[in-house]
């Protein structure tokens, strides 16, 4: 076979316990040798053999076999594995199944409860800055925040205002789909401006900021901490919390509640161009009821957790970033984990609003 | 046969404009240790990746065990790759397996062997490239950047390959990792009859392992032979190289070991 270095050929002939080996005993002949152990070996016609042959060879000296007819310099290289044969570690003491389950449950809980800790010494560390950048306002980096204003905030425009947008038809289709079959079409307009002003709105915003930018943070904090940059920053007297986590935490504050407001926009203006299309409610007759009838408390139930959620994402972003280690690996978990935690995290906050404002009567 | 395992003749290698190496020439014979040396720049990496084939030569031919590596495809050239290793400069494990499985990936490549007897041979590579046992089991993320080296040339040493490509094997080594990485490399090439083409920036290395150097510098093998020829050259860059004062303290540490 041409495909094999050489062509190596072994001959085995196992008789009386004597283990007769002609040819090259190397890696690709390992596989033909007799799976039997033999007192003896000869070896005399061996014209090659290679760590894996001597390993063998190693591995039945230590069986008590002997060898016979081993030329010098294969004897050399016999040795010299023989030499550095692996000596493994004992075995740790096996644990029992209950005890593994708990120490990891334990530290599945503490895990959770350090990273639940970490969080919050995230947001203080935000507030801090923030009061900071108040009290001096010469350290606090304008630039910086417009920066990511634009980054997180003007960019994501084109998308929030398509999905909202989109949402609004669904919403109107299937509201008009029900609703017309006891002749209430018209409360269309009800569904559609509470759901997306109270919820649907800021929601879905949420989420695809926190797609958006949780993981844009966590690369760019994260591979600033792989470059070591963070640690230069920090023998430069710079603070990390004012640098980076202020105005990116900051900008998504600014932001998130104006895109939130573009998102019900654009969820009205699709809602009402479906209720016309599907009901013939004009766009007139749509504005009139919406004013009517729709409580401004909706808007304000709305937009009032934007900045909770904008929080929520930057923490998580700017936590997820900084724990990114040296090696690549990381900031690719790191990333996954920032956007799944800021989502779930999200959507955590939105179901306790909606426990707080029904208590409260909103 | 001729005894040189490597021959590249009249290489030239360019990326767009900038031309790399122009009419280069090398030899390595069987069962030295070449240590290819050069400033920053002049393409000592590149052309290890060439002589492998990951870089496509623009003009001339690397022979390797006399065969033409640049036109050899399929099973010719799996064969020929299987006879030699390549250690990269980070080790370039794979991050998804832990050490024992990295240095088995080639090995699968040979019919018939057992899962155990896989595991038997990696595990006495990975002995035989200085980790302790415990290494096995860890993943590239847990180890050092030495160990990350020593586990590179684990796997690079799996099938027995003649050749052993080394990129920069000590740098980022304290002095004594880098040593003990020195003499692991002389003392496998002993006791495998490796041919080692070596690329390095550390004068300690060049002189504790290697048994000719080749200077890489306008574009070409300045010069190449044995260190003391080397100290004979009278190129100003060759002569700043193994005359500067990193040179003299390599050379002193060199002599106080003899």
């Amino acid at each position: 076979m041409a495909s094999l270095p050489a062509d190596p050929q072994l001959r085995a002939t196992l008789q009386d316990g004597q283990l007769r080996l002609e040819g090259a005993l190397t890696v690709w002949t390992l596989a033909q040798l007799p799976p039997e152990a033999p007192e003896r070996l000869e070896l005399s016609g061996l014209t090659r053999l290679d760590t894996a042959g001597a390993w063998y060879l190693a591995g039945r000296t230590a069986a008590g076999a002997t060898l016979l007819g081993l030329a010098a310099p294969q004897a050399k290289l016999l040795e010299s594995v023989t030499g550095a044969l692996p000596r493994p570690d004992p075995p740790p003491a096996p644990e029992p199944g209950w005890r593994r389950a708990l120490d990891a449950t334990g530290r599945w809980i503490m895990g959770a409860l350090v990273f639940l800790r970490e969080l919050a010494e995230y947001l203080g560390r935000f507030l801090a800055a923030l009061w900071r950048g108040i009290r001096h306002p010469r350290d606090f980096r304008l630039t910086a925040l417009v920066h990511h204003c634009q980054e997180t905030g003007l960019r994501a425009v084109p998308i929030v205002a398509l999905m909202s947008f989109l949402i609004g038809v669904v919403l109107a289709f299937q509201g008009a789909a029900q609703l017309s079959q006891f002749g209430a079409e018209i409360f269309v307009i009800d569904l559609i401006a509470i759901s997306i002003l109270r919820e649907l709105g800021i929601l879905l915003t949420a989420i695809i900021v926190a797609g958006r930018t949780a993981s844009a943070l966590t690369a760019s904090i994260g591979s600033m901490k792989m470059n070591e940059e963070i640690d230069a920053m920090r023998t430069l007297g710079l603070d990390p919390d004012m640098v980076l986590i202020l105005p990116r935490v900051l900008a998504l504050v600014i932001t998130l509640p104006i895109l939130g407001l573009i998102a019900n926009l654009a969820g009205l203006i699709g809602g009402a161009i479906m209720s016309w299309v599907e009901l013939g409610i004009s766009p007139s007759m749509f504005r009139y009821r919406l004013i009517a009838e729709t409580s401004v408390d909706h808007v304000i139930v709305g937009l009032s957790k934007a900045p909770v959620f904008a929080i929520i994402i930057g923490i998580i972003g700017c936590h997820a970033g900084m724990k990114v280690g040296k090696d690549a690996e990381s900031l690719g978990a790191q990333t996954s984990t920032a956007v799944v935690n800021a989502i779930f995290a999200v959507i955590v906050a939105d179901a306790l609003f909606s426990v707080f404002f029904a208590e409260i009567g909103l | 046969m001729s005894d040189n395992v490597i021959e590249v003749r009249g290489l030239r290698t360019q990326f767009g404009s900038h031309v790399v190496h122009d009419g280069l020439d090398l030899d390595l014979r069987r069962g030295e240790i070449l240590g290819v040396v050069g400033g920053s720049g002049t393409g000592k990496s590149v052309l290890l990746r060439t002589i492998v084939g990951l870089n496509p030569p623009a003009a001339g031919t690397v022979r390797v065990f006399g065969q033409d590596v640049t036109a050899l495809h399929g099973p010719a050239r799996e064969a020929l790759e299987r006879r030699w290793g390549v250690m990269f400069q980070a080790g370039a494990l794979f991050s998804s397996l832990n050490v024992r499985e990295n240095v088995e990936v080639p090995l699968r490549a040979v019919p018939g062997l057992t899962p155990e007897t896989r595991a038997g041979l990696a595990e006495l590579k990975v002995s035989m490239a200085g980790l302790p046992w415990n290494a096995n089991d860890k993943y590239p993320s847990d180890l050092s950047g030495g160990m990350k080296k020593r586990a590179g040339l684990a796997r690079a040493l799996a099938l027995d390959p003649e050749i052993v490509f080394l990129d920069e094997p000590t740098a980022g080594l304290d002095p004594i990792g880098a040593d003990a990485f020195d003499r692991l490399i002389v003392e496998l090439r002993d006791a495998l009859d490796l041919s080692v083409f070596l690329v390095t920036h550390d004068l300690d290395t060049l002189h504790a392992c290697c048994d000719r150097v080749a200077v890489l510098a306008e574009k070409r093998v300045l010069v190449s032979g044995t260190m003391a020829e080397m100290l004979k050259v009278d190129h100003p860059w060759v002569h700043e190289y193994f005359h500067g004062p990193r040179a003299r303290a390599a050379i002193a540490t060199g002599r106080s070991k003899e």
